[in-house]
């Protein structure tokens, strides 16, 4: 079985990011803009697996573990922040929270 | 004593801290207590160490060092004392005349405000002036030499609510301060000559370089003139002189003791300090000589015509500072020192007697308003007489001696310059007359202030006692240096022999025999005397006899009374050459171009350009999430695309 060649994990990964940042810049909605950085957090989780696997090293599953971790603890907050914006604006529009300015 | 004469500098500033720190709160008994007592103590252990001081072999000073000052490579400043036989009679006559200044203080000042204050700076002063006569280097000696020019300020300045005494204050520390800039130059570049500023080191090598001559000036010469600029400065002679008359505006004791007896006479004592370099640099002696002798005799005429009490007394300061650098001009410096000494004397009792005639007006010093005071005042009016005989050269009072020393060495000494002697003469005749026009407008006449209103009356007898002693000195002082065919042993000139010898060596022999050159004084002396008693006779004719003539003669020779009333437009010249052009330089040039314009503006523009810049770059903080996301968004594409860059420059 031949294997994938490394470079289409990495286009792969770098189409996901790019949607990721897209989403992230242009979307009005919170959560919305939550998940793109979910989706850029992943993207990067992929590269990560696909260098490990190219290289035969640890290291990278290792970091992977760690994007995975942070991941969930920033969901659990993010969300409650979300939660706490949906409240206080009745609103989920992110533009409506710019407060911190000078 | 002699190992320990920090003790007669120690007391007074003690005194000095403990009434400036602590005065405010107390009675006025404290403070003279203290004021009085510290001087007291230190005259005493002047005259102990005196006392001891004989006892040692001549010629030998007597040297304490403390602790080294400055030590940066080979320049090294040690806080040294030296005790010679110059600085005996130096701390002697500091010492007591301003225990009797102190003394007659007590009185004078009972009735002012800050009373602390005055004797807390009067005793600051004698602190300064003792370590100016004590100093054993010349950096110890500018430490004295600009203390005591700090006690003037502060001292003129005492009643510094009214302007213009404020200003003479300011006034005689920017003058003096002209002339102490070629003394500090005068300084380094002693230093840079000898290796040294101590006077012992300095002197050794100065004895072993060779005199210069009128032809040939060096380095000596320089170093000479530059401190004699320091002492134009510090002794009021001409052209820094103007600071001196207007520094009457402080209390009268303070005219007595700082401008009169022992601060202005400073510039002497250094001149006659200096002597070995001194009498080795001829242009540097005729330019003393040449400055003394006009000092002499311009600030006698401006003398003539002023109506004020203690400003006549002023220019007779500083025309008798004149004839004290005519005698070091001419290599006769024991007898400029000896007429330093008298003066403080005549002269000390003299302002004191005009501020117990001050004091007993009510403060009136217009002598035109005052008159026939020989009778209510006759202590005063005695004493005032002593130091006026003393001052214009009558035997056997003090000034006879010390004046006709100098002017017999202007003619006959060893750098006789007779024209110097004609002018020093035709100065003593000038005193005369003023002094005795004081006398008479003073003390004879009819009254011309209203006897109801103005109570006059004696002075108390804290300032009476302090007259009398001086009285007594100007009456007796002359006979410490009498010559010995007057009957005296001339102890004085004997006593600071080892002080000038290596000057007395240099100078040339006398051309006339002993025997002729005593006949010459003789003869001079009665020309003196004659001189003094023509001015006697004018004065007592004009002010006297006939009360109108100085009227009329000020009506027909109107243009030289108004120039001599004006002090020669002097203060007005200098006005106009240096004061407005300097204010116009500082004003339009270094305030508002360079100050303003150039150090503000760097610093304000500096400001101003990062507010500017932070007010643009805050824009950036808009509070926008997706904003700050897409500027991290270009950064990245940025930081990439620079990468991407480099690598396929570095590839092929």
């Amino acid at each position: 079985m031949s294997a994938v060649p490394i470079s289409y994990y990495l286009v792969l990964s770098a189409i996901l990011f790019g949607l990721g940042v897209i989403a992230f810049v242009f979307k009005r909605n919170i959560i919305t803009v939550f998940m793109a950085i979910e989706l850029m957090l992943n993207a990067v989780n992929l590269a990560f697996v696909a260098f490990a696997r190219a290289h035969n090293q640890l290291d990278g599953l290792v970091f992977v573990f760690f994007v995975i971790v942070v991941a969930a603890a920033e969901a659990a907050v993010g969300l409650a922040i979300v939660l706490a914006i949906a409240q206080n604006r009745q609103s989920l529009n992110i533009e409506r929270v710019n407060l911190l300015k000078f | 004593m002699l190992n320990h004469l920090w003790i007669v500098l120690a007391l007074p500033l003690a005194g000095a801290a403990i009434n400036g720190l602590l005065g405010k709160r107390w009675p006025q008994s404290a403070v003279n207590g203290v004021g009085i007592g510290s001087i007291s103590l230190a005259f005493l252990a002047v005259t102990e160490l005196v006392r001891e001081f004989a006892e040692l072999p001549a010629g030998q000073p007597a040297m304490n060092s403390y602790f080294p000052w400055i030590i940066a490579g080979n320049f090294r400043v040690d806080f040294a004392l030296r005790v010679d036989q110059l600085t005996v009679v130096m701390l002697l006559t500091v010492s007591f005349v301003g225990l009797l200044i102190h003394i007659y203080s007590m009185g004078y000042m009972a009735h002012e405000g800050g009373y602390y204050r005055f004797f807390s700076y009067l005793n600051l002063f004698m602190f300064f002036m003792l370590t100016l006569v004590m100093a054993a280097n010349i950096v110890v000696m500018f430490v004295g030499w600009e203390g005591v020019g700090l006690c003037s300020y502060l001292l003129i300045g005492f009643w510094f609510l009214k302007k213009s005494a404020a200003d003479a204050g300011k006034k005689a520390f920017i003058v003096t301060r002209l002339g102490d800039f070629g003394f500090t130059v005068g300084i380094l570049l002693l230093f840079w000559t000898f290796g040294s500023i101590d006077f012992g080191a300095i002197f050794a090598k100065a004895a072993a370089m060779p005199a210069e001559s009128m032809t040939q000036a060096g380095i000596l010469t320089s170093i000479c003139l530059l401190l004699f600029t320091g002492a134009i400065g510090k002794s009021a002679q001409l052209p820094l002189y103007v600071w001196l008359p207007d520094a009457m505006e402080g209390p009268t004791p303070v005219s007595a003791l700082i401008h009169a007896a022992t601060m202005v006479t400073a510039g002497v004592y250094m001149v006659a300090r200096m002597n070995p370099l001194f009498s080795r640099a001829p242009i540097a002696m005729l330019a003393v000589a040449i400055v003394g002798a006009a000092t002499a005799f311009y600030s006698a005429t401006i003398g003539l015509v002023q109506t004020d009490i203690k400003k006549v007394l002023a220019y007779s300061t500083v025309s008798q500072l004149g004839y004290m650098f005519l005698g070091c001009g001419v290599g006769a410096y024991a007898a400029g020192i000896f007429h330093l000494m008298t003066h403080a004397f005549f002269k000390g009792l003299l302002f004191l007697a005009a501020g117990s005639v001050i004091h007993a007006m009510g403060g009136e010093q217009d002598m035109l308003k005052m008159g026939g005071l020989r009778k209510k005042i006759p202590v005063t009016f005695w004493t005032m007489l002593i130091a006026t005989l003393a001052i214009t050269g009558f035997p056997p009072f003090a000034g006879f001696f010390s004046k006709d020393e100098i002017l017999f060495s202007a003619y006959a000494g060893p750098y006789a310059i007779k024209i110097l002697w004609g002018v020093g003469l035709a100065a003593a005749l000038l005193t005369s007359f003023y002094m005795f026009r004081l006398v008479f407008l003073t003390f004879f006449g009819t009254p011309r202030f209203d006897e109801k209103k103005v109570h006059v009356h004696e002075s108390p007898k804290t300032m009476l006692v302090p007259l009398v002693i001086l009285a007594i000195l100007s009456t007796a002082g002359g006979w410490f240096a009498a010559p010995k065919f007057w009957g005296g042993e001339d102890f004085f000139h004997g006593y600071l022999q080892p002080v000038f010898a290596s000057a007395e060596k240099l100078a040339p022999a006398a051309e006339l025999g002993e025997e002729a050159l005593h006949t010459l004084e003789l003869q001079l002396s009665g020309v003196a005397v004659l001189v003094a008693l023509i001015g006697f006779f004018v004065a007592w004719w004009m002010y006297i006899r006939r009360p109108k003539a100085p009227e009329n003669l000020a009506k027909s020779l109107h243009g030289p009374y108004t120039l001599l009333l004006h002090k020669y437009y002097v203060d007005e010249i200098y006005l106009a050459l240096i004061v407005r052009p300097l204010l116009w330089l500082s004003t339009n040039v270094l305030w508002h171009v360079v100050d303003e314009g150039l150090i503000d503006g760097t610093v304000n523009g500096a400001a101003h350009i990062s507010r500017r810049a932070g007010g643009q770059l805050r824009e950036l903080q808009s509070g926008n999430a997706r904003s700050y996301a897409s500027w991290v968004v270009i950064g990245a594409v940025g930081v990439t695309v620079l990468l991407l860059v480099l690598w396929i420059r570095m590839v092929p």
